[in-house]
């Protein structure tokens, strides 16, 4: 018998939870720049307030230009819903600030971006929230770091800058073994490249900033929830979760897990997260990420073809020292990233030359197509040198720990001819050996 | 809010309000693989004005214990069974699909209970396709997406949910996917073979509404004239560029019909 047919990802990217402005006909989606929504009448308005109808009330809580956006983001992951945030960073605190308080714990994989690194190590313990770092690959290192008030274990698909795989299926398996849910930051691969729910992740955030809008113009964060993870489950998670299994003094007394049997998270997260830390997206931010998200397939593959084309150049090339990319048989997670990544290991990797902290500046200063900044995942290609600015607060110690030495450059590979990036790349590889 | 029946525990949504024994009662009664959230607008709605709300999880659903029930009869006498466990004597009932039919049968074979009857996405009979039982008795995922494909109407595939955020279809199918094994297929079986329909329809003396959405290809709308037919005291909304799954695409529709219905108290 034939499956039913679905909608491809392809067709997703551009359709998902957007139709044709019933007002005026606009194909696009309609940039709804407005702070508040008129009530019909005092009924009406009591209504939506008290979650009995659906609809519009205040655009910090929802816009319907940022739930286009939370639509289609949640079904080319295949989850249940989404929030859009202001940045990749208010989706992972907004993920935990739904999930737990003071007294809780994470386990974390140690190659975190270095902002989501500082949010956990160093602002979350002022407010009780303790976490513990373990090394990406190191399976028995997650399950030993997990203690009774263990609440979340948590993940970048690609570790930042090392490119450690996170093995999804398998962490997934231990943190559910434990009645706790998987949180990964998929911001590297895109659901184009790898849909975590897939591999067993529970809750996936992105910073949109960086593929998803794809041109450097926008901040925004999406939080996505698989709708999987059973938050009361007797034996499992029950106990665990007060924020969602327990009456809410904030929203008359809801029980979150009762209100929405797949949903409970991104109700919480809305009703009280959105509500009172405010950090939500702005609706402009929501349609230039929409416009990126129609052509994230074709820039996937544009970025990986040209990735694979410069990982070759600069693997081959006598001045340098180290690469680490996971599809060259030399990455220690080569084969899993065969299996979980079969269509792309990304555009953002790092790799090291042989030579001095001085020529390392020589080569970033003689590059001239692509550009030296703080980000990754735009159409331009960028390059930076992370010692000294996305992990600077991080010690050495750790630093070595997380794969990035002083020398260590991180590239994020555009969307320009292949040909002019690696002529780019091998005329400042030439003027750092002569420097 | 939690009572036994037959030893076994059931749960109730009560949109977080006690039960008050002196006020009326409705029933929500979910379909096939659901659960009670699905009524969570609605249900919400009436439990702040003026009634009780019982968003019932099926025995073998959500967070009820016991076997799914396997015959649409077997529901309805649970149905009543509940009642008796909430000291409720009469009640007014909404059930969506197979729920829709576990309400008919309840209120055709004990009319003193119930008092009013409202019946979504029904169809009187209920066949099931042979494609997707034979799935749904191999616990095959393709049964739940030839659910959704014939749930939700053409434009709200893609999506375009009233509750901002929510992914129609994949919140759907997840919840779908929390039945136990063989679940879905007992209640598929149930809305085969029930074949009182009629019978029940003809005997039912309160009044009964009819929400059909115009685009269900679950349940077809031209399966429920004949049912409207026999009713003697119906109303028929009918709710245009609607699927089956009637209470998430067209939420304020289906309010509107339901408090035009049961009106305030």
């Amino acid at each position: 018998m034939a499956k039913p047919k679905t909608t491809h990802f392809d067709t997703l990217t551009l359709h998902a939870g957007a139709r044709p402005d019933p007002a005026t006909g606009a194909r696009a989606t309609p940039i709804y720049q407005s702070a508040s929504f008129v009530f019909r009448d005092t009924d009406h308005a009591a209504a939506l307030f008290n979650m009995e109808r659906a609809g519009y009330v205040y655009s910090r809580i929802s816009n319907p230009t940022c739930a286009v956006l939370e639509e289609r983001i949640s079904a080319l992951e295949g989850g249940v819903g989404a929030i859009a945030v202001a940045s990749g960073q208010a989706a992972l605190h907004l993920a935990i600030a739904t999930l737990m308080g003071a007294g809780s714990h994470i386990v974390a994989s140690r190659s975190l971006y270095g902002g989501s690194h500082n949010l956990l190590d160093f602002t979350l313990p002022r407010f009780g929230i303790e976490t513990s770092f373990v090394d990406a690959r190191d399976l028995d290192a997650w399950r030993n770091a997990i203690r009774p008030n263990t609440r979340l274990l948590f993940g970048e698909t690609l570790g930042n800058p090392g490119l450690e795989i996170l093995d999804v299926p398998r962490v997934a398996a231990l943190a559910h073994e434990h009645g706790v849910p998987l949180l990964v930051d998929s911001t590297f691969t895109t659901p184009y490249l790898m849909r975590p729910f897939d591999h067993g992740a529970d809750l996936v955030y992105h910073s949109a900033t960086k593929f998803l809008s794809g041109h450097g113009v926008v901040i925004g964060g999406l939080l996505v929830d698989s709708g999987r993870f059973d938050w009361d489950e007797p034996g499992r998670s029950a106990g665990k979760f007060s924020t969602l299994s327990e009456p809410y003094a904030g929203f008359h007394g809801m029980v979150f897990a009762e209100e929405s049997t797949t949903a409970a998270f991104l109700l919480r997260a809305r009703r009280e997260g959105i509500r009172d830390f405010g950090a939500c997206m702005a609706p402009m931010t929501a349609f230039q990420i929409l416009q990126g998200i129609e052509t994230l397939p074709l820039r996937m593959q544009r970025h990986v073809e040209n990735t694979r084309k410069i990982v070759s150049f600069l693997a081959a090339h006598p001045f340098v020292e180290s690469l680490g990319y996971p599809e060259l048989p030399t990455h220690p997670d080569h084969a899993l990233a065969a299996r979980l990544l079969p269509a792309g290991c990304g555009a953002v990797f790092s790799f090291a030359i042989r030579g001095t902290r001085d020529q390392g500046r020589r080569f970033i200063e003689s590059l001239r197509v692509f550009s030296h900044l703080a980000n990754v995942g735009d159409a331009k290609s960028l390059v930076i040198h992370p010692a000294s600015t996305t992990h600077f607060r991080v010690s050495a110690e750790d630093l070595r720990a997380a794969g990035i030495g002083e020398g260590t450059i991180r590239l994020s590979v555009g969307l320009e001819h292949a040909e002019d990036l690696i002529e780019d790349l091998g005329r400042a590889l030439h003027a750092a050996e002569r420097a | 809010m939690r009572v036994s029946v037959a030893g076994h525990s059931v749960y109730a949504y009560t949109g977080a309000r006690a039960f008050d024994a002196a006020l009326p009662t409705i029933a929500f009664v979910h379909g096939a693989a659901n659960d009670h959230s699905v009524w969570a607008l609605q249900s919400r709605y009436f439990a702040h004005h003026g009634r009780n709300v019982l968003a019932l999880d099926l025995p073998g659903h959500g967070r009820s214990e016991g076997a799914a029930l396997r015959t649409v009869a077997a529901i309805a006498d649970w149905l009543v069974a509940v009642l008796d466990a909430c000291a409720i004597n009469t009640a007014a009932l909404a059930g969506h699909s197979l729920g829709s039919l576990a309400v008919l049968d309840a209120a055709g074979r004990h009319p003193t209970r119930v008092e009013r009857v409202a019946l979504l996405g029904p169809s009187v009979p209920m066949p099931v396709s042979e494609a997707l039982l034979d799935a749904a008795k191999r616990d095959d995922h393709a049964a739940f997406e030839m659910i959704n494909a014939w749930s939700f109407s053409p434009p709200d595939q893609l999506g375009g949910n009233r509750l901002p955020g929510v992914w129609m279809t994949g919140s759907s199918l997840r919840l779908m996917e929390r039945c136990g094994p063989g679940v879905l297929y007992t209640d598929l079986a149930a809305c085969n073979s029930y074949a009182e329909g009629l019978k029940a329809a003809s005997k039912i003396r309160c009044p009964a509404l009819l929400i059909v959405g115009e685009r269900d290809q679950m349940t077809l709308p031209k399966n429920a004239r004949a049912l409207a037919e026999t009713l003697a005291d119906k109303r028929v909304v009918r709710i245009p560029d609607c699927g089956h799954s009637l209470m998430v695409e067209a939420p304020d529709a289906v309010l509107d019909a339901l408090r035009e219905f049961f009106p305030a108290r």
